[in-house]
């Protein structure tokens, strides 16, 4: 764990009898680092919703490297740099020394899309209790089959203390946002209007947004045989938005029920945009 | 001219790397302190719902994700144009102070402290919580995880889980709380009182009657005089949740003292090429380069920063420790760099007094704990005091409070200038003729340390020890001497 680059450069192949990785692949030295941990252990473990699926800094692929530089280095209003300075892979200092920066690249990549990754301790963070199973399981060589999610293969609704608010055919008039409400802290948030991923999302985390009395963003990932955890999220609002009155909904009115999902990429593949079958957006 | 290359890579991601190098004399000519990542908040936050914020920034770090949550909301709040009951404010605050505190007894016992209460010169081995552990005894050592477990459990009841917590609206918070909660929170801010004025305790004794130390901490190898700034409330005591920001010249006199709306006066921000952090500065001073003094617009943020820029403490007990810290330095501002670690304790003990008296307020368990917005969101900015010093938190919106513009000045940004200047001193002050004897490492390392700096997540990893690897070369770039532990 407390490795500096040169210690795991010494060991045998393999001789490490597992990494947990955590953090999405963003820069050189980052990709550089988890190759060679690949090649030192015998299990790689993406520990998180970085590694996993992207994660927030996932959501950087809506932007590009570029776009990114310009924002951070040049215009926040609290940037002065009328040079235009920004930073280098390579900048020469006292006149002939170069000192070196670590590429920042364009897309980020989650740990499978690097190497090759035999388990997933989703969350974010990973709760506790999944982490001590993850190392018992280890420990024990009671390992479940290589590319498994080590969380319970269930949907977050199926264990959410609020389970039983929710109808069983569920639909919702319209769209509210978390701050729009009195969040009635037992009841079911869809039926509240409000977004919540729990039909999407991987149960494991112990609900503990929800106890929290806001809505799951995702972060647990899809469950096993989802590919797309914000096709799956988008696809289960679509399902419940106004289906009992669909038949009177003129289209201006369907129009007005979809403009209540303001943020649609951001809501959906929260955590997962990386990961997902659109990976980035295709910049113009 | 020789280079010397410190890399103390310790996790994957993120992490400083310095770079010393010496003239033909084998003096210290220049060292840069690199940071070699970059996520882009700023860019990626646009075309997010506003309210989302608290729960998307707080993902900036694992380290100190309470307070990003924190400043958020209140940026939150100013944008909604919303005042929150006093139920809600009191609820973020007290959650804020048993975050403080959690965070502040890591980094002295896990992570700064070992130097101070192992030593400095004791071996690298035991400088970490095991060795401070063998220091002050088991019990001690029991006592250090159980107020960080009762804390974290605080962080838990308001905001469902320790790590990346979620309460924040814009008016308010998501739920309020009852009298078994209350219970419990009272319990764990007692615990934390006592175990604060133990942790002063026992920097009393092992630290403050011992010459060595003090010598260290009062010593020049780490002085810097900087102008500092921090949260201070109407009476200019230090406040981590509200208040107004206060700037005092390196002389101690006050510089500056404005609403975090008003940031955009007062703060600048330098890019060099060779790293990926933004260095802040007094704009109204100007970037002078890393140096200190009155003419250069560096400044200090964080717990020495915020004890210097205050007039004094808001709880009895905290301001009884501030009284004797600045007795015992010789008065404000106190410009030694590892006195950040004593002014860490202090407030410890601010932030458990504080979390006492809230969790004792009536009106913390007031079912009132939400006002919904009914203005038209455009901007807002929300300040706060990270545990690491000054957080601001900037959004400009849509109508419909979608995010257009973010603009985050991260407390590690406010001090990452001065971090560069304390490596340079430390290392010009420790290497001479070009000998680099091995306790460079650490003494070079302490110097950053004393900041708790979160880009360095690397510092966040394993008990204070931090591999570190000094790699001297010479002319023609071939590796002549290398140290590591």
């Amino acid at each position: 764990m407390d490795f500096k680059r040169k210690d795991v450069e010494a060991l045998g192949s393999r001789e490490l009898a597992v990494s947990f990785i955590n953090g999405a692949i963003r820069t050189e030295e980052q990709e550089e680092m988890v190759k060679l941990l690949r090649e030192k252990s015998s299990l790689v473990v993406a520990f998180g919703s970085c590694a996993h699926l992207g994660g927030i800094p996932g959501l950087g692929n809506f932007w590009t490297r570029e776009t990114i530089f310009r924002r951070v280095y040049a215009e926040v209003p609290t940037v002065e740099n009328p040079k235009g300075t920004r930073p280098q892979q390579k900048t020469v200092v006292d006149s002939d020394e170069v000192i070196t920066l670590p590429e920042f690249y364009d897309t980020v990549k989650t740990l499978d899309q690097t190497i090759s990754v035999d388990y997933y301790l989703p969350g974010c963070p990973p709760p506790p209790d999944l982490i001590a199973k993850a190392l018992d399981a280890i420990l024990k060589g009671e390992l479940p089959e290589k590319g498994a999610v080590l969380a319970p293969d269930k949907a977050l609704c199926d264990t959410c203390p609020r389970n039983e608010t929710k109808p069983d055919k569920l639909w919702i008039k319209e769209i509210k946002r978390p701050y729009e409400v009195k969040l009635d802290p037992e009841k079911c948030f869809l039926t509240q209007g409000v977004i919540c991923l729990g039909p999407a999302t991987r149960s494991g985390c112990g609900e503990r947004c929800i106890k929290a009395n806001l809505p799951c963003r995702g972060c647990m990932g899809p469950i096993k045989g989802v590919v797309d955890q914000g096709a799956k999220a988008l696809a289960m609002v679509a399902s419940i938005l106004g289906v009992e009155e669909e038949a009177k909904l003129t289209e201006k009115d369907v129009q007005k029920l979809i403009d209540g999902v303001v943020d649609p990429g951001g809501t959906f593949y929260r955590f997962s945009l990386p990961a997902s079958l659109l990976g980035r957006r295709r910049m113009k | 001219m020789r280079r010397i290359t410190i890399d103390p890579i310790t996790r994957l991601e993120g992490h400083g790397k310095i770079e010393i190098f010496l003239n033909d004399g084998g003096e210290v000519d220049r060292t840069y302190l690199q940071i070699p990542e970059l996520r882009g908040f700023e860019k990626f936050c646009e075309g997010r719902p506003a309210e989302e914020m608290p729960r998307i920034t707080e993902r900036i770090c694992g380290v100190c994700p309470t307070a990003h949550h924190t400043a958020s909301t209140k940026a939150l709040d100013d944008l909604f144009k919303v005042d929150p009951p006093e139920a809600a404010k009191k609820i973020r605050e007290l959650m804020y102070c048993a975050f403080q505190a959690e965070d502040h007894i890591f980094h002295f016992f896990f992570l700064g402290g070992p130097d101070l209460v192992v030593g400095p010169s004791a071996p690298p081995g035991e400088r970490n919580i095991l060795g401070v552990i063998s220091k002050v005894g088991m019990e001690a050592g029991g006592k250090v995880i159980e107020a960080r477990k009762k804390l974290r459990e605080v962080i838990s009841i308001i905001g469902g889980k320790p790590v990346h917590p979620t309460c924040g609206l814009p008016g308010g918070v998501s739920k309020s709380l009852n009298e078994e909660e209350r219970k419990k929170i009272i319990e764990a801010a007692e615990y934390s009182v006592d175990f604060s004025k133990f942790a002063l305790e026992l920097f009393n004794n092992v630290v403050l009657k011992n010459k060595e130390y003090v010598d260290l901490i009062s010593g020049d190898i780490y002085k810097h005089e900087t102008y500092y700034m921090g949260l201070v409330d109407k009476a200019n005591k230090l406040n981590f949740y509200d208040g107004e920001l206060r700037v005092v010249d390196p002389s101690g006199k006050e510089y500056a003292k404005f609403k975090g709306q008003d940031y955009l006066k007062h703060i600048k921000e330098h890019v060099e090429p060779w790293t990926y952090v933004r260095f802040s500065y007094l704009k109204n001073v100007g970037w002078k380069g890393f140096v200190d003094g009155e003419k250069s617009g560096v400044f200090r943020v964080a717990p020495l920063a915020r004890l210097n820029a205050a007039d004094g403490m808001a709880t009895p007990l905290a301001q009884e420790a501030y009284n004797k810290m600045y007795e015992v330095l010789g008065g404000k501002p106190v410009h030694n760099t590892l006195a950040f670690h004593w002014a860490r304790l202090i407030e410890t003990l601010y932030a458990s007094e504080r979390m006492l008296e809230l969790a004792h307020d009536p009106e913390l368990t007031s079912p009132d704990v939400m006002n919904i917005p009914t203005k038209t969101p455009s901007e807002g900015i929300g300040a706060i005091e990270a545990p690491r010093g000054t957080l601001i938190h900037h959004y400009k919106t849509d109508k419909k409070g979608i995010i257009e513009k973010a603009n985050l000045i991260v407390a590690t940004q406010n001090n990452a200038a001065s971090m560069c200047m304390s490596i340079e001193k430390a290392a010009k002050s420790l290497i001479k003729k070009g000998d680099v004897p091995p306790g460079i490492l650490n003494m070079i390392e302490m110097a950053f340390r004393a900041y708790d700096p979160c880009m360095a997540c690397a510092t966040h990893f394993l008990p204070g020890r931090m591999p570190l690897e000094v790699n001297v070369y010479g002319s023609r770039g071939n590796l002549v001497k290398q140290l590591q532990r």
